[in-house]
């Protein structure tokens, strides 16, 4: 058993019991702290791949910015109390059996489904470095140079909307 | 340059990824607290953001990096919006419970 093949079973329970954990804790702070964690996991994952600007952007954009909303939002909300009612049993059995079900489907189907077996091919050129990746993503001829503007447009509409749709009403209208 | 996923192998990934998946299934479907969905949502999409950079990487192919970045903008988007809608929730009703939120039931 190689040290990389160990690295990724430790990196693989972690992420999977943190991600349990967001679901399974009562406390939403500490649901947003085990997501954390489980988005360093990921992280972490993706170094295993050598995509280190990938790795980064992920713990800038998801453990940077988008859990300190999430953080923010539960303070302002004021849900640190544990005040949260369970809900009936029928529905818990329910999510459970389907839990369940979907993932030993799932497992089941890829793990009789025809293997991917032998050599990986290895073509020996860069494929992730930051000067590949910002080629791919902004050549004019077959890169994603429209898509990439689409999505600052679309962070900007979402921007536009998240302002106007948590903005104070006034009484008077 | 080594493959990684010569020592690893990619159904491994796979496992991974449908687990983490199903995790978040079952978080949307067993709590009632409206920001731990949202959660559970953000877990489904970094399992599929782990596939796409594992048959990446199988590939040797930077198009499914490429494409995690587009998810990741969506993801950051949807989040922004959400728990917009969310606070103007709470706002309104006092409790981001789900279970309270029978206002289009006919």
């Amino acid at each position: 058993m190689s040290t990389i093949l160990i690295l990724f079973y430790f990196l693989s329970a972690i992420t999977l019991s943190t991600a349990f954990l967001t679901i399974y804790s009562r406390n939403p702070i500490h649901s947003a702290i085990y997501l954390v964690l489980c988005f360093f996991s990921i992280a972490g994952h993706y170094l295993l791949f050598n995509a280190q600007f990938l790795a980064l952007v992920h713990i800038i954009v998801y453990a940077g910015a988008i859990m300190v909303l999430f953080l923010f939002t539960i303070m302002l909300m004021n849900l640190n109390n544990e005040d949260e009612v369970h809900k009936p049993r029928i529905t818990r059995l329910g999510a459970i059996t389907v839990f369940v079900l979907l993932s030993s489907a799932l497992v089941l189907i890829f793990m009789y489904s025809k293997p991917f077996v032998g050599e990986y091919p290895t073509t020996g050129e860069d494929f992730q470095s930051i000067k590949k990746l910002g080629t791919v993503l902004l050549d004019d001829k077959d890169g994603f140079m429209v898509p990439f503007e689409f999505a600052s447009v679309l962070l900007l509409v979402a921007m536009i909307g998240a302002v106007l749709l948590s903005k104070k009403e006034k009484p008077g209208k | 340059m080594n493959n990684i996923l010569n020592q690893i192998g990619i159904e491994n990934y796979i496992f991974l990824s449908v687990l983490l998946f199903c995790i978040g299934v079952f978080g949307v479907l067993y709590r009632r607290n409206a920001i731990i969905v949202f959660m559970s949502i953000e877990i489904m999409l970094n399992a599929v953001n782990l596939l796409f950079v594992a048959f990446s990487t199988y590939w040797q192919d930077s198009k499914g990096e490429v494409f995690v970045f587009f998810s990741m903008a969506v993801a950051a988007a949807e989040v922004a919006v959400g728990l917009a809608i969310l606070v103007s929730i709470f706002r309104n009703i006092g409790s981001v419970d789900i279970s309270n939120l029978k206002n289009l039931k006919g």
